[in-house]
């Protein structure tokens, strides 16, 4: 640099020129639209079609869903009220409203009951969603089923406080016995829940009067309060299950493990409509004759079947995704197989699990309802029943698949995003 | 030098079998199977007295009696007088009807709407997550029932009357009405035999060809073209054998006459609203297998093949595609699976198969509901590990080859 001759640098500029602004098609909302819209003829072809798409889309949809009707009696009404204008016939939502939530036969001035334990059931959940809060919680949790079941099917409250006081006898008596050996102190509190709910059925059974709300037969339960029934009771049973289930199939006792295989791959195997069939009409051929239960219980038990064979899929997946040096670990730590799975390998294998456990929750709450075609009146049924084959509400499709759609979507959309969530926050290996 | 004495030996006692880890699982396992035995006999035990009491038994003779119920849809000659037995087997074969077309529009469909959403236009990548979380958040249920109230608003038959009328048929030739589409069937002249065996002939040709390329490629590293060469052996030989057997195949159009299409193949409104809406249904969860299996290749794959000097199509055929597939071809065959147990809600929607059949009217109207759910139950399991053993053999086949 220094044998550079002095007087070249009067042709070469010594200061750099101050940068020149990118050019305006590159940035801002115009290089935006270049980048992402129109970077080459065939994004330019898509882009149009799907504005065109979105244009028609929103042409019918728009006038359509503010020009609606929401207060009127009958679909006649509606067309009269609308007088060719376009719009949709909303008054079928709010004047059908009690029997799209509630189903047709809850008693009406029970409403109160399933809202009340709808609300509390956020309550009841949020523990055990979101960690962080006061684990003091929990304990409501814990009565939270006792609780629904009183305030959805009314009776005395007797049957579920000693339906709570069974699980109380079996944990203290489990905790007592619990130094003996793990089969000793769970055959005893097994013992312990059996003899509670015994002496508690009889108790219950001499005053059926004792703060007894008014009961309701599960023959009347409907609308998306049975969706949301089935969905909740049957995911909360199919995981215990299937993490017993996912157990067994790993077991080292062949026995063990073929009655496992058999159970999920059989229950895999089949469309969960026939399940349905069987509850409706096999189920019973299988019970001592005499014994009648509820139609409901009968699709919970197949309800729960299904879904836990699935999530035992799931879980087993999780507890082969952990390094045999965990198992390992945990024998040489000398715990057996109760303590090894309980506090080494479950947490673990859960949390690898939990998308999986979200995947077949929310499939399975798409599920209920399939009830309909056993003639149940969910959601849906409730729908294709009583209010389309009414004369009043004939011929309102959209607005009413929509509704039940949005319901639906609402929930598990929900789900899936909490569970996204769940993932980031659980996720310790730091990437 | 060291001796290794035996251990000393441990008679066996009694009690081992509940503390010695080593027997404890025969013991479990022996109650296992106690309980076990114990269940089954008790519900056997009922089932018998429940019959008893019913008065009936277990008996597979209704099969073979008149069924007495028409079906709208069938592959198979069959009428009201046909046994129960033809019934279901017409109900087995529009259950597989319905899946296969499924599974096809189902994997067109998913493949473009997962490619799509990885496309680096924003608008279409929105609107394609659109679809998938709509159409995975919502019951299957609910979108058959919406798609075939869609279907009831296609125009009616007599919308295609009339010197102008309203709707033309699509490309003069398939006609979409309310009672369903009606396209045009093949008619088999004589001789068109010859044509067929020429095209499966020139099937069995095109993949031989193939073979013997990638043979070539990978000893002596000459590369021939492959894809016109396919096309034309595709192609070509059934087209000149078509000509020189003297065109034996035409078409059957469907026309209008009286107050509905006569003429060619009908597919009516329950099997076009069912596929229709598993197709879309099960489209947007293999939109997400496919994007996964996708994004599963890292960019570094692409990266080192371009920097080898490939071309991008290579590349893609190569080295993106078979490590995408390996990810994306297992549970996309268990969304097949999905489709046949899912097309058992044909129930909904008035579609004859196997569930509606046998499941439905024939159970209803004989009253055999053990025998006939036993029956529905083995046919999905026998479906279902079919589709698993093929599964397993794709993934023994695209294994890792780990040393």
């Amino acid at each position: 640099m220094s044998d550079t001759p002095r007087n070249i640098g009067a042709f070469v500029r010594h200061d750099q020129i101050p940068e020149s602004p990118p050019p305006a098609s590159e940035t801002g909302i115009v290089g935006w639209v270049r980048q992402n819209l129109f970077s080459n003829v065939f994004n330019s072809i898509l882009t149009l079609l799907a504005l065109y798409f979105i244009y028609n889309l929103m042409a019918d949809f728009l006038p359509w869903f503010f020009g609606g009707v929401w207060r009127a009696e009958s679909i006649r009404d509606c067309r009269d009220i609308l007088d060719g204008a376009r719009g949709g016939c909303f008054a079928v939502l709010s004047e059908r409203w009690h029997q799209l939530i509630f189903g047709i036969a809850y008693p009406q001035e029970a409403y109160w009951r399933p809202l009340l334990a709808f609300v509390l059931l956020f309550v009841a959940a949020a523990p055990v969603l979101f960690s962080d809060l006061n684990r003091k919680l929990l304990g409501f949790t814990a009565i939270y089923p006792f609780l629904a079941f009183w305030l959805i099917w009314g009776g005395t409250i007797l049957n579920p406080v000693f339906g709570f006081l069974g699980f109380v006898v079996a944990y203290i008596v489990f905790d007592r016995l619990s130094h003996i050996s793990f089969a000793i102190s769970a055959i005893g509190g097994v013992v312990g829940a059996i003899v509670t709910w015994f002496v508690g059925g009889m108790i219950a059974a001499a005053v059926p009067e004792l703060l007894a709300l008014e009961a309701v037969p599960s023959r009347d339960m409907g609308g998306f309060m049975l969706n949301m029934i089935l969905g909740t009771v049957c995911v909360s049973l199919s995981v215990p299950i299937g993490i017993l289930l996912a157990l067994g199939r790993q077991s080292d006792m062949p026995i063990i493990k073929i009655i496992c295989v058999v159970f999920i791959e059989f229950v895999r195997g089949v469309p969960l409509i026939t399940l349905l069939f069987v509850a409706n009409v096999v189920l019973a051929y299988f019970l001592p004759p005499g014994t009648n239960f509820d139609l409901i219980l009968r699709v919970i038990i197949m309800i729960t079947f299904f879904s836990a064979a699935y999530i035992a899929e799931v879980i087993r997946g999780g507890l082969a995704a952990l390094p045999r040096g965990q198992y390992e670990a945990a024998d040489s730590l000398g715990l057996d197989y109760p303590q090894a799975m309980r506090l080494i390998i479950l947490p673990q294998a859960l949390k690898i699990s939990i998308p999986g456990i979200v995947n077949v929750a929310v499939g399975l709450f798409k599920d209920t309802t399939l009830v309909s075609i056993i003639s149940m009146f969910d959601l849906v049924g409730v729908i294709r029943g009583p209010i389309l084959a009414s004369t009043e509400w004939n011929g309102v499709y959209w607005e009413l698949w929509g509704f039940a759609a949005l319901l639906f979507f609402v929930v598990c959309f929900g789900i899936s995003q909490y569970s996204q969530w769940l993932e980031r926050k659980l996720a310790t290996d730091h990437r | 030098m060291a001796t290794v004495t035996e251990p000393p030996v441990e008679s066996f006692r009694l009690s081992m079998l509940l503390n010695d880890t080593r027997y404890r699982g025969y013991t479990f396992q022996f109650i296992a199977l106690l309980l076990l035995v114990f269940a089954i006999a008790w519900l056997g035990q009922n089932l018998i007295q429940n019959l008893q009491a019913a008065g009936l038994d277990i008996s597979w003779t209704f099969l073979g009696e008149p069924a007495g119920y028409d079906i709208n849809q069938t592959l198979i000659p069959y009428t009201s007088q046909s046994t129960h037995l033809q019934a279901a087997w017409v109900g087995v074969l529009n259950t597989l009807l319905v899946a296969f077309m499924g599974c096809v529009t189902a994997t067109v469909i998913g493949v473009i709407a997962g490619v799509l959403r990885l496309s680096n236009n924003w608008l279409i990548a929105k609107l394609m997550s659109a679809y998938v979380e709509a159409f995975r958040n919502v019951p299957v249920l609910i979108w058959i029932l919406i798609i075939s109230t869609i279907v009831t608003l296609l125009p009616a038959p007599r919308a295609y009357r009339g010197e102008t009328p309203d709707v033309e048929m699509l490309f003069g030739a398939i006609a979409y009405t309310n009672r369903g589409v009606y396209i045009p069937a093949p008619v088999w002249g004589p001789g068109s035999s010859v044509v067929v065996i020429t095209f499966l002939l020139s099937i069995v040709a095109m993949f031989a060809y193939r073979r013997y390329a990638k043979t070539l490629l990978y000893s002596t590293g000459r590369l021939l073209p492959t894809f016109w060469p396919s096309i034309g052996i595709f192609f070509l030989p059934a087209i000149v054998m078509f000509f020189i057997m003297g065109q034996p195949i035409s078409l059957d159009y469907p026309a209008l006459q009286g107050f509905n299409f006569q003429g060619g193949i009908q597919l009516q409104r329950p099997l076009i609203a069912l596929w229709l809406a598993l197709s879309i249904y099960t489209g947007a969860f293999i939109a997400e297998n496919v994007r996964a299996g996708i994004q599963a290749v890292s960019k570094g794959q692409t990266e080192a093949a371009g920097s080898l000097g490939m071309r991008p199509n290579r590349i893609m055929s190569l080295v993106v595609l078979p490590q995408a597939l390996r990810v994306i071809v297992p549970p996309l065959i268990s969304q097949y699976l999905n489709i046949t147990k899912n097309s058992s809600l044909a129930i909904a929607v008035g579609y004859a198969d196997i569930t509606a059949t046998l499941g439905g009217i024939t159970l209803n109207q004989t009253g055999r509901a053990i025998e006939c759910i036993l029956l529905l139950m083995l046919f999905y399991l026998v479906i279902s590990l079919c589709i698993s053993a093929i599964m397993n053999v794709y993934n023994n086949a695209v294994k890792l080859k780990e040393r």
